[in-house]
């Protein structure tokens, strides 16, 4: 039990330090890479509350997936994130109220549900074993094809259009771009790209 | 575990759409966009097959794939409605399609998708997968609106309509979320079972309703979640803001009526108050607003707005009567608006299309029969007695005032007068302006087609009124017993 309680202290210290990093940071790889940590160190949370499949879907689908693509974005694309960043304190008002803000709705929600346990007694369509018995890997499983293969499917679909959108929005030819043609240069011959001139001497070509 | 897999065949017309996208696609893929007409073809094949399968399932209700799906004789009626509309929406495009050198054989897969969207929405029993219908829908339709990338006004429409869909979808969320907090479920009939047996409704579930409102409200722009509809009626191409202006319009109506009165029938009195300010409110924006628009599509975007109002004002009734009128409502507002919209694609100059209202300046000496069908539309939409219009707006002024909504019912009134003006002036500026150039020909048999029908059916509607009424009726009982 000490040895969970001292883990969580040591990957939520982690994970706020480096989110404060991620803000705080000036050269833009540095804040993604201190993102990727926090991902990693909440995967880590997870797997201490025992949601291994969530923190397996985290490290995959957000350091796999999401933090590369935003290092991309980072490197590729010449934002000047020095200009960027000018009045960055100008924010910090609005940031802060909007902050506070969510802080009372959080503690409006933890109250409601100490308040009206009746929330919080559990009353979801699935009853729900305990991780002893089924990790929640296996439970997912257990639902995914089969109480919701409507929705799964439809998912898929949703997938589907968001693809197609995404090249039908994007891929459009465009004239006068050079592309490589491998036969024509394979089929290039001596004669089409070289010539011999007799060249006077002091005249030049 | 349920099983309920035998009941699946309930979602073969669904099933049969999806198969269809995905082969057309791939159709699409190996024969390239020279073939575009032939896709739009077979996609309007597909919505005429998936039609039949619709009209042939059998009447009674099934609800099957662990309660997130219900085929009844309400979801039937509309998905009819919606597969006519969008199949009428795919045939008017192809001309334009062509004309405009757009062809995308993506176009008719797309729409096909974003139709079984629709029809999964009105199929919709449970929070989640009235969630996937809606999304399925909104995402082929965002992309559609941007479809012509080159076009500054398209695809500025799109990511309008992306950006406030994708605020809508947060706040319907939110919505979702707060009811299966505080009701224990996503499924309609236990959050039904839910109100009804703990009696009084409590003030998270009411905040949910709110907020589902207003996300549904949003889908079907209403006010006052209405902002984007003038700016993407604008900027879309104008066969996808036909397509736009019919049939998601009745998918989403429809999914709001099942979402308020399939789980909240006990609570009527909670989101009734919610659902009358909308209809209020939406029925004299709809009115006023469009007085001052020079452009035909914004117009009918206005026009769009307080037509959702007075349809919104059967369900603000709650009773079975009041879906009945907006059921009928909405499928004389499909025939209207389909040929307002065929009638707008014909507005074709040598230069390219034109969309303002002076452009159609004494049509009536240049082209007589579209100046006919074009009054008639007007008249309807204005509400004209004995043109299909009026009767929609007949019954659910009734269904207003059974229920003891005189206040919406007197509201209701004034507007359609206000509106009626800017309607009759378009007949005014047809009839008795000076003529202004006139418009080419070529419409193309499929267009004089839709225009003779729909207003054939706007005329005669009221001598032989009984099928549209039984079959609304019927639906009604089935989503209110």
């Amino acid at each position: 039990m000490i040895i969970a309680g001292i883990t969580f202290y040591a990957l939520a210290a982690v994970a706020v330090a480096a989110g404060l990093m991620v803000i705080s940071a000036r050269n833009p790889v540095h804040s993604v890479l201190f993102l990727i940590l926090t991902f990693f160190t909440a995967a880590g949370l997870f797997v201490l509350m025992g949601a291994e499949f969530l923190a397996m879907i985290l490290v995959v689908v957000y350091v796999g997936a999401v933090a590369v693509l935003f290092l991309f974005v980072v490197m590729m694309l010449d934002v000047d994130f020095v200009q960027l960043r000018e009045g960055f304190l100008q924010y910090l008002p609005v940031g802060g109220i909007i902050g506070l803000v969510m802080l009372v709705e959080l503690i409006l929600i933890l109250g409601t549900a100490v308040g009206s346990p009746e929330i919080s007694a559990g009353k979801a369509g699935v009853p729900i074993p305990a991780v002893e018995e089924v990790s929640n890997t296996k439970a997912l499983g257990q639902v995914i094809y089969t109480k919701y293969v409507y929705v799964f499917q439809a998912a898929g679909m949703l997938l589907l259009i968001a693809m197609v959108g995404a090249i039908v929005l994007t891929l459009r030819a465009r004239p006068g771009v050079r592309k490589q043609s491998i036969a024509a240069q394979v089929g290039r011959s001596r004669e089409d790209s070289v010539e011999v001139r007799k060249v006077e001497p002091g005249q030049g070509v | 575990m349920v099983t309920d897999t035998h009941l699946y065949a309930a979602a073969t017309p669904e099933i049969f759409m999806a198969c269809a996208a995905m082969v057309l696609l791939m159709l699409g893929v190996f024969r390239g966009d020279g073939d575009t007409r032939l896709v739009s073809w077979l996609a309007v094949a597909a919505m005429a097959v998936a039609f039949a399968l619709v009209w042939m399932m059998p009447g009674e209700r099934v609800i099957t794939f662990s309660g997130g799906f219900i085929v009844d004789g309400f979801a039937n009626f509309a998905k009819l409605l919606i597969l006519l509309a969008a199949a009428i929406g795919l045939i008017m495009s192809m001309g334009y399609v062509r004309a405009e050198k757009m062809e995308r054989f993506e176009f008719p897969v797309l729409i096909l998708l974003a139709t079984l969207g629709m029809m999964m929405m009105v199929s919709a029993n449970d929070l989640i997968s009235l969630y996937m219908g809606l999304e399925i829908q909104s995402l082929a339709l965002y992309v559609v609106a941007a479809i012509k990338r080159d076009s500054h006004r398209s695809s500025e429409a799109g990511l309008k309509y992306f950006v406030l869909g994708a605020l809508s979808s947060g706040m319907l969320l939110y919505g979702c979320s707060m009811i299966y907090g505080f009701s224990g479920s996503t499924n309609f009939q236990a959050i039904a079972a839910h109100v009804g047996e703990s009696g009084q409704i409590s003030v998270g579930l009411i905040v949910g309703i709110a907020f589902l409102t207003a996300g549904l409200a949003f889908k079907v722009s209403a006010v006052p979640f209405h902002m984007w509809t003038p700016d993407v009626y604008e900027g879309a191409p104008t066969p996808i803001t036909a397509f736009f202006a019919v049939a998601p319009k009745i998918a989403a109506i429809v999914l709001f009526m099942r979402a308020m009165i399939a789980p909240f029938a006990e609570a009527t009195a909670d989101w009734q108050q919610i659902v009358v300010f909308i209809s209020m409110a939406s029925m004299v924006l709809g009115a006023f607003a469009a007085i001052w628009q020079t452009n035909i599509k914004r117009l009918m975007a206005y026009s769009s707005i307080g037509h959702i109002g007075f349809a919104l004002m059967g369900l603000a009734a709650g009773t079975a009567d009041g879906v009945r009128a907006t059921l009928v409502y909405m499928a004389i507002y499909l025939f209207m608006n389909v040929g307002t919209f065929a009638a707008i694609l014909c507005m074709r100059r040598r230069e390219g299309m034109v969309e303002g209202i002076q452009d159609l300046a004494g049509l009536d000496r240049n082209d007589r029969p579209m100046a006919l069908a074009l009054l008639i539309f007007m008249f309807s939409m204005a509400g004209v007695p004995a043109a299909a219009g009026f009767f929609g707006k007949f019954y659910v002024f009734m269904a207003a005032v059974d229920a003891g909504l005189y206040g919406l019912a007197v509201v209701g009134v004034l507007a359609s007068v206000v509106a009626a003006f800017y309607y009759l002036r378009i007949v005014k500026i047809m009839y008795f302006d000076d003529p202004a150039e006139p418009f080419v020909k070529p419409i193309g048999p499929e267009m004089k087609v839709i225009l003779t029908v729909t207003s054939l059916f706007v005329v005669f509607f009221a001598v032989y009124p009984a099928p549209l009424l039984e079959g609304a009726q019927a639906a009604a009982a089935a989503l209110m017993p």
